[in-house]
């Protein structure tokens, strides 16, 4: 818009300058023009009538000579007036040549030289001629005296002014068309400027928007085709990085999974016998018992970050399906927690029977309570207590919301912009007693799935608590 | 002593689920391909069978379909995926319940004596009739068979166990909650796609079309119940 504008205004600007320039180089020259006629014409009159004239005059010779002069242009309506000394006579009856300033009757007093000036009159522009009379004998000193002798004349510039009229329409009229097209020329302009300019901000966009592959068209060679070959190498650069980076990950994450799902087999064939190791190790000498209950408890740990693993590179992956099925909530929570024998550990706060239902995947808000229930039992202190609300939200689905508080230390502040970070441990929890290091990482990841929200903050009185909004959808 | 045979082509997991089981008192009978479970199970005949889906060759879903053309003998799939959807198809060829390796023994000898427990015994409230009909389907509750039109219905231990759940009080509804907790003796809850595997498989065998449920009626947002002979049939609510 703005290059429009500026476009446009340059374009009138140019026009209107150069009307103007035209249209005041004319006037002038017209005026000069006008004003030299006149004063030659009048010169010669008084050349022409001077020399048959009485000296000293008398009041009638003043004048008969001002009626004769203004007679040599019967056509220009000119006004004459002839002064000698105090005494004065004007071609027309009581005229008082008011046009005429006593400047100018001084300076053509003093200065016995041609003076003349343009005045306005309340009838338009007048041309005043002031022109002392010398004398032609030569007996006299050169150069010729003045004779005391002035003649003044006032002539109306009116055909002056009808050509500058005229030649103010005409640049009018020049002017306004070729102000129109100079606006149109300039928008076009601006249109061939802009719509690559738009084109650039379009392509621009649709990259930010993720659509790597956006080309533009180039066409020509000026600068905005050199603008829109570095656009589209940017472009092809940045896709190609992109490409590269993704195809990174994706290979990271077959990796991850891969390796996790490779370990799963010698696993399973060690979790096969880890029961049997337990149960003979007492039978076994002290040393190769301790060995034998390690190899057996470290199995079983590694048996569940495997699954933890592969839990989350199918998050990663893409591949985590939701199963929803209508169930009531708090009796689901309260399975969760029975199942793990928390019930008598935890105290609950939960809605009655059949209050909340709303569709979720069970199995997935199982992995939710039960992984914030056992953080709290290991990380935080007793006791340890869940409650659940439903939250009613205008406009939205209504959402039940599940707090899990502890009583301990609460969650330091430099581990608290990572308590949902893979394998984050911080300092002060590096005890082995805890659990994969995912177990956070795939409860927010489950919430994540169902559309709903965790947060983990600290309670003003001591002890952490994590909050879970899960929407409660319903069968249609 | 009940009779196991193991499929699964890992040696090492197959050495050690054989150990861990026998340990656990059970016989054991352990082969690395479909095919060679194929020719066991005909001269071993196990009272259960225990199954990797993933083999190489004729592949564990393969299996499944080929024991279930004409054998009722419950299946326990070993499933090393975590893949949801293996799960929904595996239970869907004729599985009657599945673990997830690495499976410690004990959990896997739990299920195992969870199935074989659906294979006997009566179902339902005492003093009911031993043989009962519904419509063209006859359920003799003593000698565990079921009839459709007088032709004898071959059914796994999980559907027989829960055709005779839900016949035991036609009308009621069980939520699947309760079904797995009765029928799979699942502690832990949640996964539902067993019922609904088992529903879909049960219909099918009692020759209803997809979509017309004569017997076994979903009840959306809740589970199922068996119609009583005298409700309409109810348009599928799925």
């Amino acid at each position: 818009m703005r290059l429009v504008v500026a476009f446009a205004l340059v374009a009138v600007v140019a026009t209107v300058t150069t009307g103007a320039l035209t249209f005041r180089a004319a006037r002038t020259d017209l005026l000069q023009q006008g004003q030299d006629t006149v004063i030659t014409q009048f010169r010669d009159g008084i050349d022409s009538l001077a020399p048959g004239f009485e000296f000293p005059p008398e009041q009638s010779d003043l004048q008969d000579f001002a009626t004769e002069v203004a007679h040599t242009q019967r056509t220009a309506n000119w006004r004459v007036l002839v002064t000698y000394g105090e005494m004065s006579a004007t071609s027309r009856p009581n005229d008082l040549f008011a046009e005429l300033s006593p400047a100018m009757r001084e300076s053509v007093r003093t200065r016995a030289a041609t003076v003349f000036q343009r005045v306005a009159t309340g009838h338009g522009p007048a041309l005043v001629v002031g022109i002392p009379v010398r004398f032609a004998n030569t007996t006299l000193v050169s150069p010729s005296e003045p004779s005391g002798i002035a003649v003044y004349l006032t002539v109306p510039l009116d055909s002056e002014q009808g050509y500058v009229d005229a030649l103010v329409a005409a640049v009018e009229r020049a002017t306004v068309p070729a102000l129109v097209v100079a606006v149109l020329l300039a928008l076009l302009a601006a249109r061939g400027v802009l719509r690559p300019v738009r084109a650039l901000r379009r392509a621009t966009r649709r990259i930010a928007e993720g659509h790597l592959e956006t080309r533009l068209a180039v066409h020509g060679s000026d600068e905005l085709a050199d603008l829109s070959h570095t656009f589209n190498d940017t472009a092809a650069a940045l896709e190609e990085s992109v490409a590269e980076l993704r195809r990174m990950e994706a290979r990271a994450r077959r990796f991850a999974a891969d390796v996790s799902h490779e370990l799963r087999t010698p696993l399973a064939a060690m979790a096969a016998v880890t029961d049997v190791l337990d149960e003979d190790a007492a039978h076994l000498d002290p040393d190769t018992a301790t060995a034998v209950r390690l190899i057996s408890e470290e199995t079983v740990k590694l048996a569940r970050l495997v699954d933890d693993l592969m839990e989350i590179s199918r998050f990663d992956a893409g591949a985590a399906d939701l199963h929803l099925d209508e169930v009531d909530l708090a009796e689901s929570v309260r399975r969760s927690l029975a199942s793990r024998g928390w019930q008598g550990t935890i105290s609950t706060r939960l809605p009655p029977p059949d209050a909340v239902r709303g569709r979720v995947d069970p199995r997935r808000l199982d992995v939710i309570v039960a992984n914030l229930a056992g953080n709290a039992l290991r990380h935080g202190g007793l006791p340890v207590e869940l409650a659940m609300s439903v939250e009613e939200q205008p406009g939205a689905a209504s959402r039940a919301v599940i707090e899990v508080m502890d009583s301990g230390p609460g969650i330091p502040d430099d581990v608290m912009p990572h308590v949902f970070d893979r394998f984050y441990k911080s300092d002060t929890s590096r005890t082995r007693t805890e659990g994969s290091g995912l177990g956070l990482s795939i409860t927010a990841e489950n919430v994540h799935l169902h559309g709903g929200t965790i947060t983990a903050a600290n309670r003003p009185h001591g002890g952490a608590v994590f909050t879970v909004a899960l929407p409660l959808r319903r069968d249609a | 002593m009940p009779r196991l045979l193991l499929i699964e082509d890992d040696r090492a997991v197959r050495e050690g689920v054989s150990l861990a089981l026998r340990r656990q008192g059970h016989d054991v009978a352990a082969v690395a391909t479909g095919e060679d479970g194929m020719e066991r199970l005909r001269s071993f005949r196990p009272d259960v069978v225990v199954l990797d889906l993933m083999l190489p060759g004729m592949t564990g879903l393969d299996v499944c379909r080929r024991i279930r053309a004409d054998n009722q003998v419950p299946i326990i799939m070993a499933t090393a995926r975590g893949d949801d959807i293996d799960i929904v198809v595996g239970l869907e060829a004729g599985a009657d319940d599945y673990v997830v390796k690495p499976v410690q023994a004990r959990v896997l000898d739990a299920r195992i004596r969870a199935v074989l427990r659906r294979v006997g015994g009566p179902v339902g409230a005492d003093g009911m009739p031993q043989t009962e009909t519904h419509g063209d389907l006859s359920i003799d509750r003593a000698g565990l068979t079921v009839a459709l039109e007088g032709v004898p219905v071959p059914l796994a231990p999980s559907e027989l166990r829960l055709l005779l759940l839900l016949s035991a009080s036609p009308g009621r509804v069980f939520s699947r909650q309760q079904l797995l907790e009765a029928v799979w003796e699942h502690s832990y809850h949640g996964d539902s796609r067993l019922v609904d595997a088992c529903v879909k498989r049960l219909r099918t065998k009692l020759g209803e079309p997809p979509g017309q449920p004569r017997f076994i009626q979903t009840v959306r947002g809740f589970g199922y119940q068996f119609r009583r002979s005298t409700d309409p049939a109810r348009p599928a609510s799925r």
